[in-house]
């Protein structure tokens, strides 16, 4: 397949954009695989792309029960960023940034990340070295961070209230520069059409109905359309863990599937460099390409399969939007839409052998999976290829729930609507 | 030729003159008119630019559904980008400005962009921009180079920064039935519930109610529809169960029929009247919905649909008939269906010419033939439009022989003259709200649109939302939902008379002429028919994926005009029906929603404020407040001149010498009460409490159920069965939910209640070696000597002839009393005790301060009890008891929460003599440059006027091992590195000394 | 969403707090066995239709409700007191502090 780059779509034009081909192809499945990934969503498509990218492994299909990208890597806020408070978060997602850095050109694709930073507020004194102990933290780690005070954020978002009378003042925020977005769709496209012409199948329209089974080992799965055998099967469904696993027999995990409400605006001329996050609530917004305010809140808080919201949450969100910049008063709700989310118990994600012989499982990514695609794919592919967890997802594990080796990012514990 | 006002017909009132500017342009209209109609009246027909190629755009509807004219509006300093002028009315002094264009509306740099054509279709981005692997734009650089310029380019108005003075607010309204839109369907809904009793809100979004009847030139009932809506409306406002909401919009379906709208209260004033918000967000709980929304006509995908002069045929009959404006002088028509010849009539009678009537279809009926007649000029069946020409406005169209059948052109193109064409594609039901409610909508072939779904919600639909697009049958199916959603029988009741011409909606299956020329299917984000079929060539070729590939749909107008047209281009390139390619599922909000609205009268005021009784005195005394919470407390009282560390430096020393005064009436306070009490408390604290006097207090520190610290604070024993239990200001509500969920879940059968009593107590700490000398000197009804009053001791007395409660416990380290009043009598005890401390130069001190002191001592607080320590992290291991269960107890000792490595509470101290700070790392190599392997972080810092130095707690990993031992404070984020010490966290009379006296 | 709080009746949504799963059973507290500990506090069956779930009514009696409620319509068919929710097993083991 071409290549994409400015000179194809010059040639192209000029023959009236007659000989584009499918960005990936629509194969019927084969009966067996090396290796099946379930989900095509982001994790799921990186995965295959780098099983054969980085091990060879291109008898591959990745299953999606509806259309590609359909679940939370076309739902997101598209947020890119690593700005992490444990070791082993900020290794994981400092591994994510890189590929991120050169993601685009990995898949000759434009994912339209853009480094304009993500900047957390804070608004009070303790808050502020809350922050720092973060900041602190990635820079340890080898991340970047800076804390930025009013003045500095002031020129940076000339529309943010930093007056000393807002209910929450602007005290200072923790500013990671390398932070930023990318275009959350053109990240499953380009992983799709990257997997698919290093020989991945995809197939679409495909749901997993049941697994194929030798005594506790997995050997393949049921689906719409057929019976398909693998010597490995990979699970990366996000929300729908609880639903897929429970078709392998295993009736409980750290998982709880909740709704995250995302919202956009009406396309405006540029106003906001970056991301923004308001520490006086849960607020994350930034301005997509096209010009809307992409921003979102806090879960709808009870556990839901529903793609869909209820209508507290969406005003809580636009309180703390306005408290952070009362122009947008005037600026109007385009689009809302909600993602399910598994939320796991310490926030952090899981990404393991098991818990069955044959079978791999990725989940738990709350709500920070986007900005995880890359590294999760590349992790969990390692994992799938070397029947063990490279360094960089040691710490991800099933069990440590049960033994106390807990990532919990926020300190919120067993309560998975706080994290 | 332009458009221009008739003489007379319609509804403005042209007694009423109305002044307003457009890109600084003084214009006049009339009481009644929109923007658009008012401009068009002025013989304006550029209105805007489009999203991407910048191409001249004009009006193309007349209401919700206009993706073209989008205009700025300006409140001086504040802006309202993106409103459409269709629905903007008109009042004396609008400012309006046009917006996507540089310099001028006219003159339109960005328009350089239709030079790109091919170049520019669907989705190049995703192709190109990466730049080069290496050198200095490799990485995400090159790309960030060109999305500045493309950033600039894209995004329509421009949004302010000055904040937006309006008011906003929100009402709740509960209701039997709501009907949403006021069409001849929904009116006759409105009348048949309002009629049974129940309780009815009509909620309409443009300001006059009766749609259609308004301006469809029908009678109903023997007189003009219009007037027969009049008179209804006027009917349903007299009773008083039934609410009438103008401008209102709909616009979210939730679950319970949980409805919102946006009623647009004063947008079309100069400014509002008294008490008035700009916007009301309405939630609205019904019983039941009748979905009245009508319908949204379509426009035909033609080469040069998309030039300004081009309307829908129903908007053009709407501004004859309801503003009195001609759309042009010699009008042509292109349309699929017959429901559209009514316009050329309608067109006809206002005055203008009929240039011709251009029809795809080689047999139309007999009615159509009739009105075509009359309205004169050619009538072309079996044609179809193949361009438009003209500059910025239409001045031509070229039309060309079509078959139906086959979808091609032949014979020679014909050139006509036409100043303004009207398009008709058919209509589309507004099934919006329906989708979001419940399942997938269902294509209906005959009428060529998407249909309700079966309602998975209380809803009952009519009229035209339901692909019935005759008045007389909206009339009877509105009468027929109202009497439903009531919960009434369906009856053979009388309906109203209608007189129309009547005309097969039904349109013929093409929304597409092939020809040479860029053809807009979505006109606002610029998406062509060969964009869509670029998308189809590439393999987005699910709805879903057109849709994001695209971009179709996703402009302001939510794809209202070009979303069938859109699918049905993509169905016909699949080679499949459109039924089996199906549509997006609708998503909140139906109409863009101004946000202001949705926050309602949490604009400008987030979150409540909570203030102790004595937080006048603060302010009054000199107090910096910090927010805790939704708290406020004294940081520092500081005296002129001083900065905040010398002024905590002063009131700790002085507190420590003489006495000192803080208020702590923050501090979450619960009664916990019942014979059970004290068990309850042993299940809960990790220490027991069951053994505790009455009139005695204890610490006591609460795990979560994994075993992780959740809260800590003293409980008070006042009886038996009575306790007062303290908690920190920040999880007083989370430990309440906690003990409550315990309480009622897991042990309902414990007798015990809890009640939150925060609010309901005063607190005042008064500490240092003076305090028992100054409360013995205010204090009546007790003694409060050491005998009386013992270390963690409780008794009741008076001060100032209130009674107190004072109980012997320190946080400071010094001889501390708190004493507990009723938070209505909390200022007085407070000046009571300032009072009575003069003599002894005690002062006022605030949280800095009793930071200082706290850390001197080594307490642990939120800084430390993060939710991701242990009680044994915290050095509280003797706190935690063997010989009980108590929450989290079984969960503390797994392997991850006892492992070496973990972080554990200890003390630094500065080496430096230089701050420390709180977020720092401590790290063990001197590596400035490059930090690395963090040990642990500082939580709290302060000098200590007690050691002279700077100090601070931290959890470092191996904790009391380190103790003695040195290390490096590392903050790279404010630069900050130097060595410490690590000590224990008791820093200051470990034995206690002082506090036991 | 609306959920009729059988002291309250139907209210809103804002007026209550999700307070998780109710399929779950707190170990007797005495129980040593660390297994069913951690299933209590970490493992959720976390299901796709009817779900046992509690809510408190913190806006309003704050009761906490044994509610039934669809994860994939929301649909809510049954609501009651948590606290006569049959599957707690709380008899028998009253006072277990007490033995200390």
């Amino acid at each position: 397949m071409a290549e994409y780059s400015a000179f194809s779509l010059l040639k192209n034009a000029l023959t009236g954009n007659r000989d584009w081909k499918p960005a990936w192809r629509k194969p019927d499945p084969k009966p067996s695989y090396d290796v099946i990934v379930i989900g095509g969503g982001g994790h799921g498509l990186s995965t295959a792309y780098y099983l054969a990218k980085e091990h060879g492994i291109t008898n591959v299909a990745v299953l999606e029960k509806g259309w590609l990208g359909s679940g939370n890597v076309g739902r997101n806020t598209t947020i890119v960023r690593s700005n992490y408070l444990y070791p082993q978060s900020i290794r994981f997602y400092e591994h994510s940034m890189r590929l991120w850095e050169n993601l685009s050109h990995d898949l000759n694709y434009n994912v339209m990340f853009s480094q304009r930073g993500i900047l957390n507020l804070a608004h009070t004194p303790a808050q502020l070295d809350d922050y720092a102990r973060r900041g602190n933290a990635m820079r340890h780690g080898g991340g970047d961070a800076e804390l930025l005070y009013p003045d500095q954020i002031a020129r940076l978002y000339p529309g943010l209230d930093l007056s000393g009378s807002a209910r929450f003042p602007v005290v200072g925020g923790l500013l990671q520069p390398k932070a930023g977005t990318a275009r959350h769709d053109a990240v499953a496209w380009g992983y799709a059409r990257g997997a698919d012409r290093r020989g991945v199948d995809i197939l679409e329209n495909c749901e997993v109905t049941g697994f194929l089974r030798d005594g506790d080992r997995i050997t393949g799965v049921t689906t719409t359309r057929g019976e398909i055998r693998a010597a490995k099967v990979a699970v990366a469904v996000a929300g729908s863990t609880g639903q897929v696993m429970k078709l392998a027999g295993i009736d409980k995990l750290p998982i709880e599937s909740h709704v995250l409400q995302a919202f956009v605006s009406e396309s405006l001329k540029p106003i906001l460099p970056g991301v923004v996050t308001f520490g006086g609530g849960h607020l994350y917004v930034s301005q997509s390409d096209k010009g809307g305010l992409v921003f979102g809140g806090g879960l709808d808080e009870y556990n839901t399969y529903a793609q869909r919201g209820n209508l507290p949450l969406v005003e809580e969100v636009m309180s703390e939007l306005l408290a952070m910049f009362p122009a947008f008063a005037r600026v109007r709700l385009l689009r809302s839409w909600g993602g399910v989310m598994d939320m796991s118990m310490d926030g952090s994600p899981i990404i393991t052998t098991g818990p069955l012989p044959g079978m791999y499982l990725n989940c738990g990514w709350c709500y920070g999976g986007f900005k995880a695609t890359p590294a999760s794919g590349w992790c969990f592919a390692h994992t799938i290829a070397r029947d063990e967890p490279h360094e960089i997802n040691a710490p991800f594990t099933l069990d440590r729930f049960h033994r106390g080796i807990l990532i919990d990012e926020k300190g919120q514990g067993s309560t998975p609507k706080l994290h | 030729m332009s458009p221009r006002r008739s003489q007379s017909g319609g509804r403005v009132d042209r007694t009423r003159t109305i002044r307003f500017t457009f890109d600084g342009r003084p214009f006049t209209g009339h009481a009644g008119d929109t923007l658009a109609s008012a401009l068009l009246a002025n013989g304006v027909t550029l209105f805007g630019r489009s999203f991407k190629y910048h191409r001249p755009r004009g009006v193309l509807t007349a209401g919700i559904d206009e993706p073209n004219a989008l205009v700025t509006v300006l409140h001086g300093e504040v802006r309202e980008p993106n409103t459409p002028a269709t629905m903007l009315e008109i009042y004396d002094g609008l400012t309006v400005v046009s917006q996507n264009r540089f310099p001028t509306l006219a003159f339109d740099f960005g328009a350089a962009n239709q030079l790109g054509g091919k170049i520019l279709g669907a989705g190049f981005y995703y192709k190109t921009f990466m730049g080069p692997v290496f050198g200095p734009l490799k990485g995400t650089r090159f790309w960030m180079f060109c999305e500045y310029f493309i950033r600039r380019a894209a995004g329509l108005g421009r949004a302010g920064i000055a904040s937006d003075p309006a008011r906003y607010e929100r009402m709740n309204a509960f209701c039997d039935v709501l009907v949403v839109g006021s069409g001849p369907a929904g009116l006759m809904a409105a009348k048949a519930a309002a009629d049974s009793g129940a309780r009815v809100i009509l909620a309409e979004l443009e300001p006059k109610f009766g749609g259609t009847a308004n301006w469809l030139g029908e009678t109903i009932d023997g007189v003009a529809a219009a007037e027969w809506a009049s008179t209804m409306t006027r009917d349903l406002k007299a009773r008083d169960n039934v609410r009438l909401l103008p401008r209102t919009t709909v616009w979210g379906y939730y679950d319970d029929n949980s409805i919102a709208a946006l009623e647009r209260v004063t947008d079309h004033k100069s400014a509002p009247g008294k008490g008035e918000p700009r916007h009301r967000h309405w939630s609205v709980r019904a019983g039941s919905v009748v979905l009245a929304t009508g319908a949204f006509e379509r426009p035909l995908v033609f080469p040069g649909n998309d030039r300004p002069g081009v309307m829908l045929a129903g908007a053009a009959e709407r501004y004859a008939n309801e503003f009195g404006i001609l759309p042009g002088q010699k009008i042509a028509l292109f349309l699929n269906n017959d429901g559209a010849y009514r316009a050329a009539s309608a067109m006809r009678k206002a005055g203008a010419e009929i240039a011709a009537i251009v029809d795809m279809r080689g047999e139309i009926s007999e009615a159509a033939r009739e009105i075509a007649d009359e309205a004169g000029g050619e009538l072309l069946r079996g044609h179809a439009v193949v361009a438009t020409e003209g500059g910025r406005h239409v001045s031509g169209i070229k039309v060309q022989k079509f078959d139906l059948a086959s979808g091609s052109l032949s014979g020679e193109a014909r050139h006509l003259d036409a100043d303004c064409l009207l398009v008709s594609g058919g209509w589309s039901p507004v099934i919006h709200l329906a989708s979001q409610a419940g399942m997938k909508p269902e294509w209906n072939e005959p009428l060529q649109a998407f249909l309700p779904p079966k309602p998975t919600q209380n809803w009952v639909g009519a009229g035209a939302f339901n692909g019935r697009f005759t008045t007389a049958e909206a009339l009877a199916e509105g009468h027929a939902a109202g009497l439903s959603a009531a919960g009434l029988p369906g009856g053979a009741a009388s309906v109203p008379e209608v007189e129309s011409v009547a005309l097969d909606a039904h349109p013929a299956p093409v929304f597409e002429i092939r020809a040479k020329g860029k053809a807009f299917v979505d006109y606002q984000h610029d998406v062509t028919a060969d964009d869509v079929r670029l998308a189809y060539k590439e393999g987005f070729v699910s709805v879903e994926h057109l849709k994001r590939y695209t971009t179709l749909g996703m402009a302001t107008d939510q794809g209202k005009t070009s979303n069938v047209p859109g699918i049905a281009i993509m169905a016909e390139a699949l080679g499949k029906l459109i039924a089996d390619v199906g549509t997006t599922r609708f998503r909140p909000p139906f109409s863009p929603v101004s946000l202001g609205a949705l926050a309602a009268e949490r604009y400008g005021d987030l979150k409540p404020e909570r203030l102790t009784p004595m937080h006048d005195w603060h302010l009054e005394n000199g107090a910096a407040m910090y927010a805790a919470g939704l708290w406020y407390r004294p940081m520092i009282y500081g005296l002129a001149g001083e900065t905040v560390e010398q002024a905590y430096i002063r009131e700790a020393k002085t507190t420590r010498e003489a006495a000192g005064i803080v208020d702590v009436s923050t501090l979450g306070k619960i009664a916990v009460q019942g014979p059970d009490a004290a068990d309850f408390l042993d299940r809960v604290y990790t220490n027991v409490f069951s053994t505790l006097a009455v009139g005695k207090a204890r610490y006591g520190l609460m795990l979560r159920e994994d075993g992780i610290a959740l809260d800590d604070g003293t409980t008070w024993r006042l009886g038996n069965d009575d306790f007062l239990m303290t908690t920190t200001t920040a999880n007083a509500g989370k430990v309440m939910q906690h003990l409550e969920y315990l309480l009622d879940v897991v042990w309902p059968d414990l007798k015990v209640q809890l009640t939150s009593v925060t609010d309901q107590w005063a607190g005042a700490a008064v500490g240092g070696p003076k305090a028992r000398e100054i409360l013995a000197s205010c204090v009546t009804g007790t003694a409060v000597d050491n005998e009386a009053l013992p270390f963690m001791g409780i008794v009741h007395g008076e001060i100032a002839g209130v009674p107190v409660m004072i109980c012997r416990l320190s946080f400071s380290g010094e001889m501390a009393f708190e004493v507990y009043s009723g938070a209505g009598h909390g200022m007085h005890v407070w000046e009571a005790l300032i009072e009575a401390g003069k003599p002894s130069g005690m002062v006022p001190y605030g949280l800095e301060a009793l930071g200082t002191m706290r850390i001197e001592k080594g307490h642990v607080t939120g800084a430390e009890i993060d939710g991701r320590t242990t009680g044994r992290d915290l050095g509280l291991d003797w706190m935690l008891s063997k010989k009980k269960p108590f929450v989290g107890s079984m969960m503390m000792d797994r392997e991850g929460l006892i492992a070496e490595d973990r972080v554990r509470l200890v003390g630094v101290i500065s080496l430096d003599n230089r701050p420390l700070k709180g977020g720092a790392h401590i790290v063990e190599e001197v590596n400035e440059k490059e930090p690395k392997n963090s040990i642990g972080h500082i939580t709290a810092v302060c000098y200590s006027p007690s050691l002279g130095k700077y100090i601070g707690l931290a959890l470092v990993k191996g904790g009391k091992a380190r103790i003695g031992t040195r290390a490096f404070i590392s903050d790279p984020l404010r630069d900050r590195f130097g060595p410490v010490e690590i000590v224990s966290n008791h820093f200051f009379d470990p034995e206690g000394k002082r506090m036991h006296g | 969403m609306l959920i009729t709080c059988p002291y309250c009746g139907p209210r809103d949504l804002s007026e209550f707090s999700y307070q998780g799963d109710g399929n779950r059973t707190r170990p007797d507290p005495a129980s040593t066995d660390q297994a069913e500990w951690n299933d209590y506090v970490y493992d959720r069956i976390n299901v796709a239709g009817d779900h046992n779930e509690i809510w408190q009514h913190a806006g309003g009696c704050r009761a906490h409700l044994a509610v039934v409620r669809n994860t994939l319509t929301h649909k809510i068919t049954s609501v009651g007191f948590a606290r006569d929710a049959g599957h707690k097993k709380s008899d028998g083991h009253r006072r277990t502090g007490a033995h200390s």
